[in-house]
């Protein structure tokens, strides 16, 4: 069994056997993989076929499972939970429901209209764009399957304490009114055959390579940059167990960029290879992800400067505590 | 027959929009057809995933941009 995940783990998802084939490709061709120049050409070929062919069948796959999580029918099982446990579904949901930054907003008005308490918004908000089950598979690859099971318990445990704070806080008159006003409406979601199903997947994986494939190339160039190029002492003074403000540093250059997970993991990668510690690596993820210059203009129309202050304050704060929970954690390192 | 064509004028929106005008003319109905862009109007409808067409008040399309065939054959029925 346990020989059975390591090779799914590293063959399958990992796929160890493309860096070697690679590497005697381009040795086979007169290039020296371990110089600096050689060294570069492998890691980024490798990373950008590995990094494209995990997203092409993730989100296939990924796709396939949220055509049945429209939001329409994500607002309607919320409806039925209350407390905690719609924290926590709203949390669940977030990993599956088709979401980008850029739907945030009817997905917002949509959700306060059908009277969900706005912390019950929130933990969806953060779940949807920090973890999802694409980000559990590209990590199990990368990382290992229990690295990439702590990410997403922990990514749900920020999601879930986040929306919580914000329902204690009751700022519900931080909502703009235009939304507050909006009538309930509920709608019976289209239903899908198979083939639609398919259709659909096939549809998000072309739309998503299209819109993602340049910052996985961003994203793995300057992975094979710190690869190779920055000297190791340096990575691990600044990320590394001898500065306690990695973690702080992590996020604050990681709030504002705006990348998905496909073009974060590949520097991550590098990072890690390099002596940085594992907490700061995956509070820098989670920044990217979950919180982005656009994502806060366009949720800026829905909810008043304090609430959104509150969401960006709330989400940092959480994300701190993973990364220096993980670094102290070192039975996962 | 009433279509509304629903999205806040995104280059999505659009190629739906036009499928649909294509769709209407190849199934020969008889059917207005509205775009609604505004985000309030949009919310009043109950839609959260757009692009979306609605026909006669129900959601038929949501989320996705669907090819003119398609269109045609919800439109026939």
């Amino acid at each position: 069994m346990k020989t059975i995940w390591f090779f799914f783990q590293d063959q399958v998802l990992g796929m160890k056997w493309l860096h070697s084939l690679m590497g005697n490709l381009l040795s086979a061709l007169g290039l020296d993989t371990s110089s600096h120049i050689g060294g570069s050409i492998h890691f980024f070929l490798y990373d950008v076929i590995k990094v494209t062919a995990l997203l092409v069948i993730l989100i296939f796959v990924i796709s396939y499972i949220q055509s049945y999580f429209p939001p329409e029918r994500s607002k309607k099982i919320l409806g039925r939970f209350h407390g905690l446990g719609a924290n926590l579904m709203a949390a669940l949901l977030g990993t599956v429901t088709p979401f980008c930054s850029c739907s945030s907003i009817p997905l917002f008005m949509g959700f306060t209209s059908a009277g969900l308490p706005l912390g019950v918004t929130f933990s969806f908000l953060i779940s949807s764009p920090m973890v999802d089950l694409g980000s559990l598979m590209l990590l199990t690859g990368i990382f290992g399957g229990k690295i990439a099971i702590v990410y997403v318990l922990l990514g749900l445990a920020v999601a879930v304490l986040g929306g919580t704070v914000i329902e204690k806080l009751h700022m519900e008159n931080e909502v703009e009114e235009f939304i507050r006003m909006a009538p309930r409406v509920d709608l019976e979601s289209p239903s899908l055959t198979f083939r639609d199903r398919v259709t659909y997947a096939k549809e998000q994986v072309l739309s998503t390579l299209k819109k993602v494939f340049p910052y996985i190339l961003v994203g793995v160039a300057i992975g094979a940059l710190i690869h190779n190029w920055i000297p190791q002492k340096w990575v691990e003074s600044i990320l590394g167990s001898r500065n306690p403000f990695g973690v702080v540093l992590a996020v604050l250059v990681g709030v504002p960029m705006y990348a998905d997970i496909f073009g974060t993991v590949p520097v991550a990668e590098a990072l890690l290879a390099k002596g940085a510690q594992l907490g700061t690596i995956l509070s820098f993820m989670m920044a990217v992800t979950t919180l982005s210059l656009p994502s806060m203009v366009m949720l800026r129309k829905a909810i008043k400067p304090r609430l959104l202050g509150v969401f960006v304050a709330v989400c940092i704060t959480g994300i701190l505590l993973v990364g220096y929970l993980f670094n102290l954690l070192p039975i996962l390192a | 027959m009433e279509i509304k064509v629903i999205g806040t004028g995104c280059e999505k929106c659009g190629k739906l929009y036009e499928n649909t005008l294509e769709a209407v003319k190849a199934a020969g109905v008889e059917a207005n057809i509205q775009r609604v862009e505004d985000l309030l109007d949009i919310v009043r409808l109950g839609v959260m995933s757009s692009p979306a067409l609605m026909i006669d008040g129900k959601l038929a399309i949501a989320g996705r941009i669907a090819k003119v065939d398609e269109i045609r054959k919800l439109l026939e029925g």
